[in-house]
């Protein structure tokens, strides 16, 4: 059951961890997609399809457009939902990355754009499980906090949990170039 | 004044000679949500009657002749006064009274009012459900007087750009006034449903103390209250059959929070909808087990996002009658015992048999889907409007939905899935496709492709909302076309002033096609680049439409002019940004008095044009509002609408009635 997905057009936390360069760590650089699907358009804001931000790339010019109020006719109700449930969970589409490789499971890379302080959800796959598993990453202070919370989800698919072996499985992502990466390598975080 | 009727003059008759009123028919009351939150727009259609319960007083109307001296008030006419009339007659009021009973639309019985005296007390003792659609178009004292049998009051106050922050903060629509005036004249009131009222937990405290019989309470729009309201409905009501909360305002602290569910009695209750996902505050979830578990009649429950999938299995084996469910956040808290397994929850679908409208899934978890397969094919109406589904997560889902008839969306689902619905849901009447970014400048995910699919797949199509930011008239006029039978089109292209995404031109034939193909059309809602043309068809086919939103549209005051002059319909217009001026404005003078309500917003009205309508016009009320002191003359909005009560004495100082 191939459950390739969209591919994450940048693994900008991960890069940038191997990435030298001087400054203090932890800083991130202001957001931006440096693929996107579609030309810019200059003085555009960017929202990604299925992604809710309320924090502006820092890097995009300002809109030439000011918003206007109460357009487009959305109820400030429904508006203010998604203000809160964004800060709260998920990204959507552009998210994860999922490649099925013999024994492997594999986790998807964070996508380039932290979410605005609250989580960082990505998909999970895993070879032979009927579907797929969405994790927050920031809940995880580390790579062996993350595996064991993987085993957790996963291993119970088999119906005898006993004869499967949690160590035939390795957690990989793919990264912006498309390789297959081993988890672990870099610092979590 | 004493409500009670003096007791009938014909008292020597003996009482097998009067003939028995007839059975009360149980009134259909229409104007409960559809079954879908938020679904309360005025075109929603479809909702099943809410039952109200018998009338049991049928000596209250025989007893009209005295009390209605003729003096019509405020009936208009020609009042008749002093003069002959003869001694009504008892048989007949009685005999008129068991027929209008069997009338239940508001029309008909405005109509069966005006034919003569008789026939006006009659209606006006038997009207059960008394509907303002306007609060402000009648003063509660005169209405209570008119009708005295009222079992049922529906009032709405603001006007429908409120929702989008154009009504400034503290303009109006307070109940208070209302709930004075039906509480001393209706103790045996029933129900009640605001709509974008304000209203505060001390005016739903004196519910329960007026109306003993209380049964239904139906919150839309509204703001005002908190948990302490809602806790003290719960506790004081006893026979409490529906609290439906439906996109209300909430703003509560929650260290301020009632644990209102508890307050609900102990015994066995008659709940039959409970209805409350935007009271999104925290609450004590065993006590809604509990509560539900004691109301063997309820058919509808809706839990807010505080409910997880664990929690709401725990509910649905309560409740394996219900109907209407909305689904909480639908993600999974673990507990000690571990997260729910998709079977798990597939089980406690499988036993809900009943259920026919899903709604919820407001932070949902795209991987528990599966386990709503079963009860798809039976679902009539499904809300994924707050879970940002992509195509893949929802293609699924929807293939199982044959049967839908209603479906609000996100538009993350995409062309895709939309392509998917059409293929799937051939009885679709209802669709709205939300956008996720609501911003002028988002990508959209949906598009012309998109509508295109619906109109060749759904073609029974009636009712649609659609949020895109690419279109095309082509896509529009094949709509128009494929679904004729269209009664709802609102279709909102996000960038302002949009041409046709693939021949440049404006909008205007598509939005013609569609007044022109779609003869049975009663709500429009335009965007995109227009012209004048455009109105031109809108005047010239739109001949049913009865609501109509203009914004950033037409290039003068013909447009205007096009609309009031053709829509011999129309009772509800609200156009923003637009360049339409006093001319335009005054194009409207003979139209007003059949129109509900008017709202300009940031037009070019000048507060001279508006203060020769309202010179002109003494039964309109004409209401303008400037944002700031910018150039004394400037109108940046108007809102007027007909009213007998005139000037209302709580408008804010920053509202100019003139």
């Amino acid at each position: 059951m191939a459950a390739a997905m969209s591919y994450v057009h940048a693994d900008v936390e991960n890069l940038k961890a191997t990435e030298l360069r001087l400054g203090l760590p932890g800083v991130e650089e202001s957001d931006k997609m440096p693929s996107p699907p579609s030309t810019p358009r200059a003085g555009t804001k960017r929202a990604l399809a299925g992604e809710h931000r309320e924090v502006e790339p820092k890097a995009a010019p300002p809109a030439a457009k000011a918003q206007v109020v109460g357009w487009p006719p959305v109820r400030s109700y429904r508006k203010s939902c998604f203000q809160q449930a964004s800060s709260k969970t998920k990204e959507a589409a552009p998210a994860p990355v999922v490649v099925k490789q013999e024994e492997a499971a594999v986790a998807a890379a964070p996508p380039a754009a932290a979410a605005a302080g609250g989580s960082l959800y990505v998909k999970v796959s895993m070879d032979g499980a009927p579907y797929l598993r969405k994790i927050d990453l920031k809940m995880y202070k580390g790579y062996r906090e993350l595996r064991e919370a993987l085993e957790a989800m996963f291993l119970g698919f088999s119906g005898d949990a006993g004869s499967v072996n949690p160590s035939d499985f390795a957690v990989t992502y793919e990264d912006k170039d498309g390789d297959l990466m081993l988890v672990g390598d870099v610092p979590f975080g | 004044a004493s409500l009670s009727p003096p007791p009938p003059r014909h008292m020597s008759a003996p009482p097998s000679s009067s003939p028995s009123p007839a059975p009360i028919p149980q009134p259909a009351a229409t104007l409960a949500p559809a079954g879908m939150r938020g679904a309360a727009a005025e075109d929603s259609s479809g909702s099943p009657p809410s039952r109200m319960s018998e009338d049991d007083d049928d000596g209250d109307g025989a007893g009209g002749g005295d009390r209605w001296a003729p003096d019509l008030r405020g009936c208009g006419n020609g009042g008749g006064g002093g003069g002959r009339w003869a001694p009504p007659d008892q048989v007949l009021e009685n005999v008129l009274e068991s027929v209008l009973e069997f009338l239940t639309a508001a029309r008909d019985r405005n109509a069966a009012s005006l034919v003569c005296r008789s026939w006006y007390r009659a209606e006006a003792q038997t009207r059960r459900e008394l509907f303002i659609g306007n609060c402000y178009a009648v003063s509660p004292r005169r209405a209570v007087e008119r009708f005295g049998g009222v079992r049922a009051v529906v009032l709405k106050g603001k006007p429908r750009f409120a929702d989008f922050s154009l009504v400034p903060h503290g303009w109006g629509a307070n109940v208070s006034p209302w709930v004075a005036a039906l509480g001393p004249a209706y103790p045996r009131l029933e129900r009640i449903c605001l709509k974008r009222m304000t209203v505060s937990d001390d005016e739903l405290a004196l519910i329960p103390k007026s109306f003993p019989l209380f049964k239904e309470l139906s919150l839309v729009c509204c703001d005002g209250f908190t948990t302490r309201g809602l806790a003290v409905i719960a506790e004081g009501c006893r026979h409490l059959r529906v609290l439906d909360l439906t996109e209300d305002y909430f703003h509560e602290e929650e260290s301020e929070v009632v644990d209102w569910i508890s307050k609900f009695p102990e015994c066995s209750t008659s709940l039959e909808s409970l209805v409350f996902d935007c009271v999104s505050v925290p609450f004590n979830f065993e006590a809604l087990e509990a509560l539900v578990a004691r109301s063997p009649a309820l058919r509808r429950l809706r839990v807010n996002d505080h409910v997880s999938i664990e929690q709401l299995r725990r509910l649905m084996a309560r409740a394996p009658h219900l109907t209407h469910l909305g689904t909480g956040s639908f993600r999974s808290e673990p507990g000690p015992g571990g997260a729910l397994s998709v079977s798990e929850l597939a089980t406690s679908f499988a036993a809900s048999r009943s259920l026919v409208c899903l709604s919820g899934f407001l932070d949902a978890n795209a991987a528990y889907l599966p386990a709503i397969y079963q009860v798809c094919a039976n679902l009539t109406s499904l809300n994924f409007s707050f879970a940002g589904l992509t195509d893949e997560e929802f293609i699924p889902v929807i293939r199982h939905c044959v049967n839908l008839r209603t479906l609000w969306v996100l538009d993350t689902v995409g062309d895709e899935g939309l392509r998917a619905v059409a293929e799937t849901c051939s009885n679709l009447r209802e669709l709205r496709v939300f956008p996720l970014d609501a911003t002028e400048d988002s990508e959209g995910s949906v598009s012309d492709i998109g509508l295109q699919a619906i109109s060749e797949g759904c073609r029974k199509l009636e009712s649609i909302l659609y949020f895109c930011q690419r279109m095309t008239n082509a896509a529009v006029i094949a709509m128009s076309e494929n679904c004729p039978d269209l009664l709802v089109f609102r279709l909102c292209i996000m960038g302002r002033h949009r041409p046709d995404r693939i021949t440049g031109a404006p909008m205007d034939e598509g939005f013609g096609a569609i007044v022109m193909n779609c003869k049975r059309l009663t709500r429009l809602s335009v965007s995109g680049l227009l012209t004048d043309k455009a109105f031109a068809y809108i005047g010239g086919h739109g001949k049913l439409i009865k609501t109509l939103s203009v914004a950033f549209a037409g290039n003068s005051d013909m447009s205007l002019q096009h609309v009031f002059e053709g829509c011999t319909r129309l009772q509800k217009l609200e156009v923003r940004d637009s360049p339409f001026g006093d001319k335009g404005l005054l194009s409207g003078l003979n139209y007003f008095y059949n129109m509900r309500f008017f709202w300009m917003n940031s037009c070019r009205l000048t507060v001279k044009g508006c203060g020769d309508v309202a010179q002109q016009m003494p039964n309109l009320v004409v209401e303008v509002m400037k944002e700031n002191e910018g150039e004394m003359d400037t109108v940046d909005k108007l809102y007027l609408y007909r009213s007998l009560a005139g000037p209302r004495e709580d408008a804010p100082s920053f509202v100019n009635i003139l």
